[in-house]
């Protein structure tokens, strides 16, 4: 299979299945942001550090700055886009973010609430050190790690008492 | 920034991909998790013309027991590595090693292949695979051939890998049981390389210690296997008096650069620090 030019990547992107041509270069974020214009994932440092990329890929914490779209070909996408519920109503992340004031400038929380969302799939009551690793590749640079901890903790707590929710799965 | 232009092939087998290698020539890199080669191209220090994905060959990933060996299937990802069951019982080094490598997003997608095969000395996992005497499995035209990891380091980012070949597999004999290991690294940060790290695996008997090998990340061109420090611990309690032996052992082959990560002086010091650490640690840990 060889594609010297353009090829056609779809890509299920918060419950829908997304087409564009792309060259092979194009990376995920490109493809997110400029393709299907989901400017929710941010760019920030685009050397694989800060995390504001990041995005949720089959069950994984991914940085889109660092996978090419082709990569992600058959795959499922889920950005900060695709969090709240459809009539609108925020994911407890979101709720909780808000409510412990868990962003400062706001640049890093899409790629802070898609990693909190995997960590707390895989280990919904974290201790506060185990948050604390967690989301070890995600950068603030406001420095307001305090209260994005609190907010992850406190969304873990709303979650657990409500019915496991496998958004976009 | 964007990598520059580059045809990608994605084969569904080892042997497609060893083949469109073969075809493609020098300019044809394979790609495995892709965040030691992705950002380089970024950067535009890598430039390649082909890219031959390997994220969609079945048989790759993967940790099985096969007898007394543990294999390692190259495109299994660190966070696997992390999750196997296998190997928090058998080998559980690799999994205080792979903790400490990068951060959660690039675990998910780094690969252990990827790690060893790129000869990258900041890289945690070669060291460790010196201190198990692992065995790569190299597929190229001809077919399989195996190298052992230490005699496959030549040079930071040269490596016994030759253009066209695969590192397919990685294979080593479970440690002892009871043995006692360790990996010990500092780092400036969470993502950063070791500004000095030590692999350590040591099995105590009697109170002595009767077997002993000891790696080192990053302190020279290539993962170093301290030889002379591991025979320091043989046949000795491992007490204050064996540690500070090994650890200086150590300090004497390595052979660090000054850099962002501090002078040449201040990296050896912290190795012997590592060295330190961990043989005190796999020792409490020995049964």
């Amino acid at each position: 299979m060889s594609n010297p030019a353009k090829t056609r990547v779809t890509i299920n992107v918060n419950g829908k299945d997304m087409s564009a041509e792309v060259e092979p270069r194009t990376l995920l974020i490109h493809f997110l942001r400029e393709n299907l214009n989901l400017t929710g994932p941010h760019i920030g440092c685009e050397t694989t550090h800060c995390g504001a990329c990041t995005v949720d890929l089959d069950g994984r914490s991914v940085k889109s700055c660092t996978l090419f779209a082709v990569q992600a070909e058959g795959s499922k996408v889920v950005t900060i886009e695709g969090m709240a519920a459809a009539d609108g109503s925020l994911h407890p992340l979101q709720a909780a973010f808000a409510e412990h004031h868990g962003l400062q400038c706001g640049f890093c929380t899409p790629g802070m609430i898609t990693r909190a969302y995997r960590l707390l799939q895989e280990n919904p009551t974290p201790t506060d050190e185990e948050i604390r690793f967690g989301i070890a590749g995600n950068i603030c640079r406001c420095t307001g790690y305090q209260n994005i901890v609190k907010a992850i903790r406190s969304a873990a707590q709303v979650m657990a008492g409500q019915p496991r929710k496998e958004a976009a799965e | 920034m964007i990598p520059g232009r580059f045809t990608y092939h994605r084969p569904n087998s080892v042997g497609e991909a060893v083949k469109l290698l073969a075809d493609l020539g020098e300019e044809a890199r394979p790609l495995a998790g892709g965040h030691s080669l992705i950002p380089m191209m970024k950067l535009r220090l890598a430039q390649p013309e082909h890219l031959v994905d390997l994220g969609r060959i079945g048989g790759l990933k993967g940790v099985r027991s096969e007898g007394a060996d543990i294999v390692l299937g190259a495109m299994t990802t660190q966070a696997e590595i992390l999750d196997s069951a296998l190997l928090r019982e058998k080998a559980p080094i690799l999994q205080e090693a792979a903790q400490v490598i990068a951060d959660p997003q690039v675990r998910y997608q780094g690969t252990i292949g990827g790690n060893v095969a790129n000869g990258d000395p900041g890289n945690d996992m070669p060291g460790l695979m010196l201190c198990l005497d692992a065995r790569y499995t190299l597929t190229g035209g001809k077919g399989n051939r195996q190298v052992a990891a230490r005699d496959f380091y030549e040079a930071a980012f040269f490596t016994k890998l030759q253009p066209g070949e695969i590192l397919t597999e990685i294979r080593f004999a479970a440690p002892t049981a009871g043995h006692g290991w360790a990996y010990e690294k500092l780092k400036r940060k969470i993502g950063d390389y070791a500004v000095a790290a030590a692999a350590v695996v040591l099995t105590m008997s009697g109170g002595k210690c009767s077997g002993a090998s000891i790696a080192l990340t990053n302190v020279a061109q290539t993962p170093l296997l301290a030889v002379d420090a591991a025979k320091a611990l043989v046949d000795t309690a491992v007490d204050a008096g064996a540690i500070d032996a090994a650890a200086k052992a150590a300090i004497a082959i390595s052979d660090p650069t000054t850099d962002t990560r501090g002078p040449v002086e201040y990296r050896r010091s912290v190795l012997g620090v590592m060295v330190r650490r961990a043989i005190a640690r796999a020792k409490s840990r020995a049964r």
